[in-house]
């Protein structure tokens, strides 16, 4: 029995060392830096730290880029999430279906763009909607995707083409898990396969459509790549565009408890939302 | 009639095979040409092949600088990749297969480490690093990019599913102990899991851009994500370095997608494993 606690030691310690160093240890770190301020004796004197109370959440609440920037990714993701992860569900339903031909090549080929990092496909789909630059030209002489309008929705694009072969193959794997005999009753029923695949595929690969659909809000409200990318393509997009970015740029003023504020109010408001979402669709699981 | 069924289908796979494809093609084609026929050429085919070129260039600009980035996003993604998945992989499989006090906590505080979105640690990991003074280096990096949450997750769901508790029963009868168990049988039992979990550490490694951008200072240390951003962030000044970009981007993607190839039957199929149950 020794001999297993010593094995239990030698398995369990090494993550948990690090998952307390490097996960709970900077969320701790955050809140109390975010209860600090920093103040000065006079304009140009030494700056000191000093407890600061809910100074910094003050100036979050008040900050109005930022709350305009958490409205930004909402709108991004009520209309991203669901149009990235319709179209995954329906590739996904299509390779099952049996219609398709050359499903390997098919399953490759929509996951390659998982491959590109955020960055890489950030930059190359700035490329391709710059004017000047664009084999596109068509499309780019005609609206300018790049512009206060569009560019939100150029971004949620480059977002869609990176994750829905992603998304397909988590749905497309579930699918796959549904035993035959399901499948049986159906056909003795005399069910169609558009029936099939809304009244029994759909139900049955729910909770990796709830799956997707966390990561996905947790993607969302972290978007940084790509705005960060596009900044240098379009003048539209702003150092406070999303939440992360003014993050960023808060923290490079330095305004460190300032930026660690932002990002204990953005984390739990990820939490919050993915808690939620997951809460919600429990409950309608229930009935 | 079953024909004309598969036409629809067929049509709306095809028209989804180009949008996923025609970027990639346009990057190929745009790296083999030389900065004069990038804009005056036909956009989606090749005029004369110049990547070999392109690519000396990209390899010599700023002292190989770009080859620099490329072993250091192998180094840092590898490493913690390999590495992480078998911390998580030792840390779920003693969580499926053990009992203990305090089990439940900890699978239930790392599960909830799942739902931190890891941008929210980039800053305080900064803050925390340069009280030691160890931002801007390798490790200040390399270190945070261990850790795995959702790894330990699934490590969890497959060795309850694929590790028989007869069969570590058995070993411990033939006298194997513990730890010689998992390395010489578990792992092996687990093994599909563990390339998925890898997959997914990798992926999420190579793709981590705010946790590079806030620490690293240093051009030497860059990631090749952070390396190419910040050239791309230049192109307006020094206007070279536009086909630089489009040639490093395409290198860089390289890597990742050999490995998909080459790993295709374990993403394939293993990747949905951890969403079904």
């Amino acid at each position: 029995m020794k001999g297993k606690g010593k094995a239990l030691t030698f398995f369990i310690l090494p993550f948990t060392l690090l998952f307390a160093a490097f996960y709970l240890a900077p969320i701790l770190y955050a809140i109390k830096q975010s209860l600090y301020k920093v103040e000065r004796q006079g304009t140009f004197g030494k700056a000191t730290e000093v407890f600061g109370g809910l100074a910094q959440y003050e100036r979050v609440f008040t900050d109005g880029p930022f709350w305009e920037s958490i409205g930004r990714v909402l709108l991004f993701g009520i209309v991203q999430v669901p149009v990235m992860l319709g179209l995954a569900l329906v590739f996904a339903l299509l390779l099952d279906s049996g219609l398709v031909k050359g499903r390997r090549f098919f399953r490759l080929a929509f996951f390659v763009p998982y491959a590109v990092p955020g960055v890489v496909a950030a930059i190359m789909w700035g490329f391709l909607y710059s004017p000047n630059l664009s084999p596109f030209t068509a499309i780019t002489s005609a609206v300018d995707l790049l512009d206060a309008d569009l560019v939100l929705w150029s971004m949620a694009n480059v977002v869609t083409w990176v994750y829905v072969g992603y998304n397909m193959l988590i749905i497309y794997s579930s699918l796959l898990a549904i035993p035959q005999e399901v499948y049986e009753a159906a056909k003795i029923d005399g069910a169609g396969a558009l029936r099939t695949a809304w009244s029994i595929k759909i139900p049955l690969v729910m909770p990796a459509i709830v799956l997707t659909t966390v990561f996905s809000i947790i993607g969302t409200l972290q978007l940084l790549a790509e705005p960060a990318v596009f900044r240098t393509f379009s003048s539209a997009v702003s150092s406070t565009y999303t939440p992360n970015l003014t993050v960023y740029s808060t923290s490079s003023v330095p305004n460190f408890n300032l930026a660690a504020a932002f990002s204990v109010v953005l984390a739990l408001a990820t939490c919050l939302l993915s808690f939620g979402f997951l809460k919600i669709t429990q409950r309608g699981g229930d009935k | 009639m079953k024909n004309a069924n598969r036409i629809a289908p067929m049509l709306v796979m095809g028209a989804a095979t180009l949008y996923f494809l025609v970027p990639i093609w346009w990057l190929l084609v745009a790296a083999s040409k030389t900065r004069g026929e990038f804009t005056s050429t036909t956009p989606l085919w090749f005029a004369d092949f110049a990547l070999i070129d392109n690519l000396k260039e990209l390899f010599a600009y700023g002292d190989g600088v770009f080859l620099r980035w490329m072993l250091n996003s192998v180094v840092y993604t590898g490493g913690a990749a390999l590495l992480g998945t078998l911390l998580a992989a030792m840390c779920g499989y003693a969580l499926a297969k053990y009992r203990f006090p305090g089990r439940e906590a900890i699978f239930n505080i790392v599960l909830s480490g799942v739902l931190v979105p890891a941008t929210a640690l980039a800053l305080p990991l900064f803050l925390i690093f340069s009280q030691f003074e160890a931002t801007n280096t390798f490790w200040s990096v390399f270190l945070p990019s261990l850790v795995n949450p959702f790894g330990v997750y699934l490590a969890r769901i497959y060795a309850t599913a694929s590790v028989p508790d007869e069969l570590l029963e058995a070993a411990r009868l033939d006298g194997s102990g513990e730890i010689r168990t998992f390395f010489t049988i578990s792992t092996r039992l687990m093994f599909p899991a563990l390339v998925t979990i890898f997959l997914f550490h990798f992926v999420a490694v190579w793709n981590n851009f705010l946790l590079p951008l806030i620490m690293l200072g240093e051009e030497k240390l860059f990631p090749v994500t952070l390396g190419l951003y910040s050239w791309n962030t230049q192109v307006n000044q020094i206007p070279e370095l536009r086909m630089l970009v489009l040639t490093g981007a395409l290198v860089s993607i390289v890597p990742l997608v050999i490995a998909f190839l080459l790993l295709q039957r374990f993403w394939r199929n293993g990747l949905g494993s951890g969403a079904i149950k």
